[in-house]
């Protein structure tokens, strides 16, 4: 303290003298600040925390047993069947390698090519589709739409998303199906791109998503900084922000391209199921998913297909958790870069 | 100036956010039953200071604190205190209203409540009492029903002295308590605390001097985390021993 | 003499022609953004003409009949009603078994655990979790709830095979823990819009802290809590993989209802160890693998009618829900 009056003040003074009054002369005064936390109330206080901490822990929990169950049925894939067996097998007359996905012959064959091949020609032209209209609806709920059209279509978009993948596949078989057959003339009725489309109408709301939370986030500063250099509203967009908001749209691509992958209703239904090494766009294809999906019921359990089928399971579920934790990583770059 | 018997003792508190210092060996004597303001500049610690005398600094990752700070005899920093506790006698008013979204009622009581008092009389009267206190009984009298955020800005905050008072704190901090207000509404405010300090030791932290010199007994001068000066208000305002204190008090910078 | 200065005027016919020349029309941009347009507004006509074709194809088989009799006569004739069951059945299970759980869950991340790798870890695995393929989550169930839970609880209380098949409760577990994100991010939602400030009131009245959570900040995190729980109900009705195999069934004789017997009376409660029908099970099988599919052809409209119906209705209620929740936020 720094002053130079020397003036005593007692703050005693001050106060009125209740508390010496109200106490007996002999009992010692016993501050009310001197109160510790009780035992008790620690401990419960602790137990409760313990309690949610559990809880916080469920997510990583079912990620680790998702990973440990899936491995421990498909174990004996590694035993009975053997890795190379799930891309080919050796002809034993001709010698040439056989790409076929057959685990109901005598001779079983448990290659994974046809499938892989027909997931990602369902997957691939899905995601490219959905780049176009899921960019352009961000874009458009971002960057055009105003308040209250805003505050209509963009639930409009999410309604979309709510729809039942079944529901997907029923219209693409019974609809879809016939409108294109009679429109493009294919090889099969169901085919890949039937499936395709389909699929595209579960991502696209996945890419227009992420790409709207992207773009928006941009602060405004950034846009009146255009305008105010003299640029149109397409030049802002295309030049400022759709460039600072790449990582937001690509995490939306990754996570689309890895739905495409996944989905399972819509390619069971639309696709043909035919595993074919030949795939093409407009003929029946398999894909991984499907597989799954229509043998499971018929295997017997811990047969050589059972295995198999969980072997699947288990590509399946490694390939969408890398691709979801690179989309991860690159929404947290962005989200990193958006904090000033 | 030395003070005897202060309510609240601080003796070399300092304060660090991870590495760097924020508060510099502060030693500060509070007398009970009086006003003392906290004036300085943006960002000298006021405010940081302020926080120490009821722990809320705590809720803040990484910080560390060393020094005392000694109310009524016990040392508030001491391991194992009831920092639950110590904050129902050292009560706080922030500097934007932060009313629950609940009524008005519900909101005065919110502290009795947890305390375990469930008996409506005994609410009713606390409400009662405390809204007679902060000034406000007669303007919400007939709507403690209502939502406590339907009350304008000045009101909000008397509101909220009220709900710090309900839980009978012999201390209260107030943190640039109307700086949100219009001039009517301070005014009411700064006569409240005029009431209040006949049976609270009051510690107000403000930007604005003039509110300091209107309102409090005792001023402290903080600068870039450094107690400078401290003493009676008539004398800082007036007189300041120190040239910094001048400076800032003549407005030479802020 | 002195040059003439240069005058500058704000005149149109400015030689050097800069300050007020009219823009010349842009028109990339304005081709660009009318192919945005246009596709934005095709992909809504693509929502309502689905949604169109489905209402048209289903009204004409709707009916209170239809809602609660069982399919006859070789699934051409009938209704749906125990399938409306089996889902609803299963649906409620999941909710309680997720909802105490993701709320939990949110708020030990929210309220109690310092940022950090601990937080992040937990955040990546929700993500992550929120990204498996839902037949994962179908195989997952039968080798973890069915082959191991299931078996387990049948040796431990020596019942025979009881649980350790495809049953009613694995189908609601595996599908609790799919929608087990759904559930936590939208309380992280309602959690993190209470302001800071209204925690700090809290404490600074000396309340604890889970005082403060239960009196001051679920209160007002309710009614995000509860979009969350609407939208984990309907995207678990409209979920078909993951329980293809794990007690669906396309037609059963009984609803999985058995009956305890307290002596004067039954009470009727739902089997957990029973198999079920479910309206989205029961549209793929009947547009797959119905032996007539022009004559089922009806039945299958009405069926994704009342899916539909049921996902729609519940995704709709939780929008209104969460818009005015934020427009009272806003006000604030």
């Amino acid at each position: 303290m720094k002053s130079t009056e020397n003036q005593i003040i007692d703050s005693l003074e001050n106060t009125e003298a209740e508390r010496s009054e109200n106490k007996p002369a002999d009992q010692k005064y016993t501050s009310p600040y001197a109160k510790r936390i009780s035992k008790r109330t620690r401990i419960k206080e602790k137990i409760i925390k313990y309690f949610f901490a559990l809880h916080g822990f469920t997510a990583v929990v079912f990620i680790l047993l998702i990973f440990i169950f899936l491995f421990k049925e498909a174990w004996g894939a590694f035993n009975h069947i053997g890795l190379v067996d799930f891309l080919y097998q050796e002809s034993s007359q001709t010698g040439n390698k056989i790409y076929e996905w057959y685990p109901t012959s005598e001779n079983a064959r448990y290659s994974l090519i046809p499938l892989i091949l027909g997931t990602l020609i369902t997957a691939i032209p899905a995601t490219l589709i959905s780049t176009i209209f899921g960019i352009a609806a961000g874009i458009y709920l971002s960057e055009i739409a105003e308040g209250k059209m805003r505050e209509f279509l963009k639930p409009a978009i999410e309604l979309f998303a709510g729809i039942p993948t079944v529901v997907l596949g029923f219209f693409m078989l019974v609809v879809g199906a016939t409108f294109f057959q009679d429109l493009l003339n294919p090889a099969n009725r169901l085919n890949a791109f039937l499936a395709a489309l389909g699929l595209s109408l579960v991502i696209i709301p996945i890419i227009a998503s992420l790409t709207e939370d992207a773009l928006h986030s941009i602060p405004n500063e950034m846009r009146m900084a255009a305008y105010g250099l003299g640029a149109t509203k397409w030049q802002t967009i295309r030049r400022v922000i759709l460039p600072a908001a790449i990582s937001g749209v690509s995490a939306g691509i990754i996570l689309g391209f890895g739905r495409a992958i996944g989905e399972t209703m819509i390619v069971l239904m639309a696709s043909g199921n035919a595993a074919n090494l030949f795939v093409e766009l407009f003929r029946s294809v398999r894909t991984m998913t499907a597989t799954i999906a229509a043998e499971m019921g018929e295997v017997s359990h811990h047969s050589d297909h059972y295995y198999a089928l969980f072997f699947i399971g288990v590509v399946l579920f490694t390939i969408t958790f890398i691709l979801n934790l690179f989309a991860e990583i690159i929404i947290n770059k962005m989200r990193k870069k958006i904090k000033f | 100036m030395v003070i005897k018997n202060p309510k609240i003792n601080v003796s070399a508190l300092s304060l660090y956010y991870d590495s760097k210092q924020a508060l510099k060996n502060i030693s500060i004597d509070i007398p009970s039953n009086r006003v003392t303001a906290f004036i300085g500049p943006s960002g000298c610690g006021k405010s940081t200071f302020l926080r120490t005398l009821n722990r809320m600094n705590d809720l803040i990752d990484g910080v560390r604190i060393t020094g005392d700070v000694i109310i009524d005899g016990v040392n508030i920093y001491e391991k194992n205190l009831d920092v639950v506790n110590l904050r129902k006698r050292v009560g706080m008013v922030f500097q934007k209203s932060n009313l629950f979204p609940k009524s008005i009622y519900e909101n005065i009581v919110f502290g009795s409540r947890i305390n375990g008092i469930r008996d409506k009389k005994k609410l009713d009267e606390i409400v009662e009492r405390t809204c007679n206190q902060a000034a406000i009984w007669e303007e919400v009298k007939d709507r403690l029903n209502e939502n406590a955020l339907s009350l304008s800005g000045g009101q909000q905050q008397r509101l909220c002295i009220a709900r710090a008072l309900a839980i009978e704190p012999d201390i209260i901090l107030m943190d640039e308590p109307a700086s949100a207000l219009d001039p009517i509404s301070t005014a009411k405010i700064e006569e409240l605390i005029f009431d209040l300090k006949k049976n609270y030791t009051i510690v107000i932290v403000t930007h604005n001097m003039q509110q300091a010199a209107r309102v409090s007994d005792f001023t402290a001068f903080f600068y870039i985390g450094e107690l400078i000066e401290y003493d009676k208000t008539s004398k800082i305002f007036t007189k300041p021993s120190i040239k910094k204190t001048e400076d800032y008090i003549t407005g030479r910078f802020g | 003499m002195e040059e003439n200065p240069k005058i500058y005027s704000l005149n149109s016919r400015a030689p050097s022609g800069t300050l007020l020349k009219k823009s010349k029309f842009d028109l990339g941009g304005f081709l660009a953004l009318s192919v945005v347009r246009i596709l934005f507004f095709f992909l809504l006509f693509l929502l309502f003409f689905v949604l169109a074709k489905i209402i048209y194809g289903g009204l004409g088989v709707l009916s209170l009949d239809f809602l609660i009799s069982a399919p006859t006569n070789n699934m051409t004739e009938g209704g749906i009603g125990p399938a409306i069951f089996g889902t609803l059945a299963v649906t409620i299970i999941m909710i309680v078994i997720a909802v105490p759980v993701g709320v939990f869950s949110a708020i030990y991340l929210n309220e109690y655990a310092k940022p950090g790798v601990v937080t992040r870890i937990i955040r990546a695995s929700v993500n992550n979790l929120a990204g498996v393929p839902s037949i994962v989550f179908g195989l997952f169930g039968l080798g973890f709830f069915v082959l191991f839970v299931g078996k387990g609880i049948d040796e431990l209380l020596q019942t025979g095979l009881y649980l350790g098949q495809p049953a009613l409760l694995w189908a609601s577990a595996t599908l609790a823990v799919l929608v087990l994100p759904i559930v936590i991010v939208s309380t992280l939602e309602a959690l993190n819009s209470v302001p800071e400030s209204h925690r700090n009131a809290s404490y600074g009245l000396g309340a604890t802290q889970w005082q403060t959570i239960k009196n001051v900040v679920l209160p007002q995190a309710k009614p995000g809590i509860l979009t969350g729980m609407i939208l984990a109900i309907s995207r678990g009705a409209g979920e078909t993989a993951p329980i293809l195999f794990l007690g669906c069934a396309f037609f059963l004789p009984n609803l999985p209802v058995t009956y305890i017997d307290l002596g004067l009376f039954y009470i009727p409660m739902v089997n957990p160890a029973d198999q079920f029908m479910y309206l989205a099970y029961h549209i793929f099988i009947l547009s797959t693998q119905s032996a007539n599919p022009t004559l089922t052809q009806p039945i299958q409209y009405g069926t994704t009618f009342v899916l539909i119906a049921l996902t729609l209705l519940l995704n709709l209620t939780a929008i209104i829900f969460r818009y005015r929740f934020r427009k009272t936020l806003g006000k604030i």
